[in-house]
C-alpha cells in the first residue's frame, strides 16, 4: 500500500478499523473528535456500530459492557474526558476485560486548555482508578507509529485481557503526515471462553466481575493480576535508543517532544557536544533497564527528562537510574510546546555545571 | 407423586444472602420464570448494579455483568450492541437507578436501547445500611434524614416510571408490586411482557417493582408489606404507564 497523507486522529481510527475493532463508544472533547466521526461514517460500512453516549462515564461502561461480550472495542476521549473514564478503567482492569483507550491529552489541571499536553503520565501509568493495577500504555512519536501502535494494542489487550491505552498529545491527533497502513503481525490469541454471550448450549455460566468480598480472595485476585503485570513487564517493552554511543548527557521525552529533542541532539552536535536519547514507547511498563545501563556507560555524565508537564515520567527516569548519575528535568506546560533552542539551552547549562 | 412445583432453572442453587422477609428473592424468581417459560435462558444476560442486588451475578443461571455503581444501562447497552439477539436486561436497586444512575437510565430509554430494565425500588439504600435514598418517602426515617425526609431540604421522592413514561421509545413502562400474591402474579406478567417487547425489538422496556426491606424499615417482615401497601402505592401508584400494541 502507497502512503498517503492521514490526519492522526483519523489515522488512529482507520487502524482500529484495520485490527478489527467494531464497536466504538464514545463522547465530543477537544482535541481528539476527528476519531468519534470517522467511527461513526467508517463503523457501519464494515459492520460496526458507533454509538455516542451520553457522558464520557457512559461511554467507558459501553466498553466495559461490550468487551466483557467478546468485542473488539475502542473508546478515545482527551484528558478531562479520560478523568471521567477512570472508574470505568480500574473496573475493566479488575475484571480482566481487553479494549482500547485513546488519550490525546491536552492542557491540565481542570479544563485546562486544548492545547498539547503531556500532563497525563502519571494518570496513565500510575492507575488513574483506586486500587492496584497496572494498563499498559503506549506512546507513538509519529502518525505511522501510531497506527501501528494502535493495531498491536488491541493484539496486547486480547493477550494479557488487559486495558491498553494510546497516550498521544493534540499534536498527534491534528497533524498530518504520510502514513502507510502496513500490516502489523497478528498474535496467537487465546479464545475468549470466558465472554458472556449467553449459554447458547454452555453448561457453566460466565460472570464478567470486578467483587471479590472476602478478603483473601480479593487478595488472590490481585496477585493474579500482579503475576499478569510481571509477564508483561517481561515481553512487552519497547523503547528507541538514539545517539547513545558517547553520548554526555541521555535525554528522556517520549511522544511528539522525542522529535524535538532529536533537533536539539543535532543542533548540540554542531556545537561539538554529544548528546543521546532514551525514548520510551511503553511508558507502562517502563524500560528501566535501558536507562540503568546508559547510567553506567561512563560517558554519560547526566540525564535530562523534557516533558510537556511540570516533571512526571521524569520519576521513573530517576527510579531508573537509581542515582548513578544526576537526573535534570526541563518542561512546558498548559499547551506550550518546547523548542530545541531551549532545549540545547538547558543542556549546555547542565553540562557546564557537570564540566 | 406429581410434581406441582420446581424451582426455575434460572436460578443457581446458590444460597441468597437477603435478609429475611426481603422480597428480592421474589423478584429474582419472577425474572428467572419469565425468561425460563419465553425460552430465553439460554440467550440470556443479565447485568448485577451496586447495592443489595450485587451479588445477583450469582443467583441468576444466565451469563452476568457485574456493573460499577449506576452503569447498569450503559454496561447492558454495550452488551446489546455487540450481541442484538440476546435477551439482556439490568436488575438495579432505587439507589443505583434513580440516584447515581440517572443518566444511564435516561439515555438508554431515550435512545430505545432493546433492553429489559427491573427497577427494584425499596424506597431505601439497604446495602450501606438504610441512608435515604431519593425514592425515601416523605417523613420517612432513614440513616441520613434521622428525623423523617423534610421535602424543603430533601426535595420530593422521585417517581422514575412516571418520568420515563414521557421518553418516545421507552415502550413499556409498568410499576407492579409484590405484597400479597395477586399483585406477585401481576408483577410476573409485567416482567413477561417487558421481556417480550425487547425480543420484538419494538424498544425500551422497565418493569419498576415496589419491595420491601424490613431490616432497615425497622419492621417485621409481616409489617413491611402492610407498610408498603398503606405508603409506598400511595406515591407509586400501581399501573402500567406504556404497553406496546404488539405485547398487548
Amino acid at each position: 500500500m502507497a502512503k498517503e497523507l492521514w490526519k492522526g486522529n483519523e489515522a488512529v481510527a482507520e487502524a482500529a478499523i484495520k485490527a478489527g475493532c467494531r464497536f466504538f463508544f464514545g463522547y465530543p472533547i477537544t482535541p481528539q473528535n476527528e476519531i468519534p466521526e470517522y467511527m461513526s461514517l467508517r463503523l457501519p460500512q464494515v459492520g460496526g456500530c458507533f454509538l455516542q453516549a451520553e457522558s464520557e462515564v457512559a461511554a467507558i461502561n459501553m466498553v466495559y459492557g461490550a468487551a466483557g461480550a467478546g468485542a473488539r472495542v475502542m473508546t478515545s476521549s482527551s484528558s478531562p474526558g479520560i478523568s471521567l473514564k477512570q472508574e470505568g478503567i480500574t473496573y475493566i482492569a479488575a475484571a480482566e476485560l481487553p479494549c482500547v483507550i485513546v488519550n490525546m491529552v491536552r492542557g491540565g489541571p481542570g479544563l485546562g486548555g486544548i492545547q498539547p499536553a503531556q500532563s497525563d503520565y502519571f494518570q496513565a501509568t500510575k492507575g488513574g482508578g483506586h486500587g492496584d493495577y497496572r494498563i499498559v500504555v503506549l506512546a507513538p512519536d509519529s502518525i505511522q507509529e501510531a497506527a501501528n501502535l494502535v493495531q498491536e494494542a488491541f493484539d496486547i489487550a486480547d493477550q494479557y485481557r488487559n486495558p491498553v491505552m494510546i497516550l498521544g498529545d493534540g499534536m498527534i491527533g491534528q497533524m498530518m503526515e504520510p502514513v502507510e497502513f502496513t500490516e502489523v503481525k497478528k498474535r496467537q490469541l487465546p479464545e475468549k471462553t470466558w465472554a458472556t454471550t449467553g449459554l447458547r448450549g454452555r453448561k457453566e455460566h460466565n460472570v464478567v466481575n470486578s467483587l471479590f468480598i472476602d478478603p483473601a480472595v480479593c487478595e488472590k485476585h490481585n496477585q493474579k493480576l500482579f503475576a499478569k503485570y510481571a509477564e508483561i513487564e517481561k515481553n512487552e517493552i519497547k523503547v528507541e535508543e538514539y545517539n547513545l554511543e558517547g553520548a554526555e548527557i541521555v535525554f528522556a521525552a517520549y511522544g511528539t517532544v522525542a522529535r524535538i529533542v532529536k533537533n536539539a541532539i543535532k543542533a548540540l552536535e554542531n556545537e561539538g557536544i554529544k548528546a543521546g536519547l532514551i525514548r520510551p514507547i511503553t511508558l507502562w511498563p517502563f524500560p528501566k533497564a535501558n536507562f540503568y545501563k546508559a547510567a553506567e556507560m561512563p560517558n554519560v555524565k547526566a540525564f535530562l527528562s523534557v516533558e510537556m508537564s511540570m516533571g512526571q515520567m521524569v520519576e521513573d527516569v530517576e527510579i531508573s537510574v537509581k542515582g548513578k548519575k544526576p537526573v535534570y528535568f526541563y518542561g512546558r506546560t498548559g499547551g506550550m510546546v518546547p523548542t530545541p533552542k531551549a532545549i540545547v539551552e538547558e543542556a549546555k547549562k547542565i553540562l557546564g555545571g557537570a564540566k | 407423586m406429581a410434581v406441582v412445583f420446581e424451582k426455575t432453572k434460572g436460578l443457581t442453587d446458590k444460597p441468597t444472602h437477603y435478609c429475611p422477609g426481603c422480597t428480592h428473592g421474589i423478584i429474582h424468581r419472577l425474572v428467572a420464570e419469565s425468561l425460563e417459560e419465553l425460552g430465553l435462558l439460554d440467550k440470556a444476560i443479565g447485568v448485577a448494579p451496586v447495592g443489595c442486588a450485587v451479588f445477583a451475578y450469582d443467583y441468576f443461571s444466565c451469563d452476568m455483568q457485574e456493573a460499577a455503581h449506576g452503569r447498569a444501562p450503559a454496561v447492558a447497552t454495550g452488551i446489546k450492541r455487540v450481541h442484538p439477539d440476546s435477551t439482556v436486561f439490568s436488575y438495579q436497586g432505587d439507589g443505583d437507578l434513580a440516584s447515581i444512575g440517572t443518566a444511564e437510565i435516561v439515555h438508554a430509554a431515550m435512545r430505545g436501547e432493546k433492553i429489559t430494565t427491573i427497577f427494584v425500588n425499596n424506597a431505601i439504600y439497604g446495602m450501606t445500611g438504610g441512608q435515604m435514598a431519593p425514592t425515601t418517602l416523605v417523613g420517612q426515617k432513614a440513616t441520613t434524614s434521622p428525623l423523617g425526609r423534610d421535602a424543603d431540604h430533601a426535595g420530593m421522592p422521585i417517581r422514575i416510571s412516571e418520568m420515563l413514561a414521557t421518553i418516545p421509545k421507552a415502550v413499556f413502562i409498568e410499576r407492579v408490586s409484590v405484597h400479597d400474591v395477586p399483585n406477585i402474579i401481576k408483577a410476573k406478567k409485567a416482567i413477561k411482557k417487558a421481556f417480550e417487547t425487547q425480543m420484538k425489538g419494538l424498544g425500551f422496556s422497565l418493569v419498576e417493582v415496589l419491595s420491601t426491606c424490613p431490616t432497615n424499615w425497622g419492621k417485621t417482615p409481616i409489617e413491611a408489606l402492610k407498610w408498603l401497601k398503606e405508603n409506598m402505592i400511595p406515591y407509586y401508584p400501581v399501573q402500567n404507564f406504556r404497553t406496546p400494541e404488539e405485547v398487548k
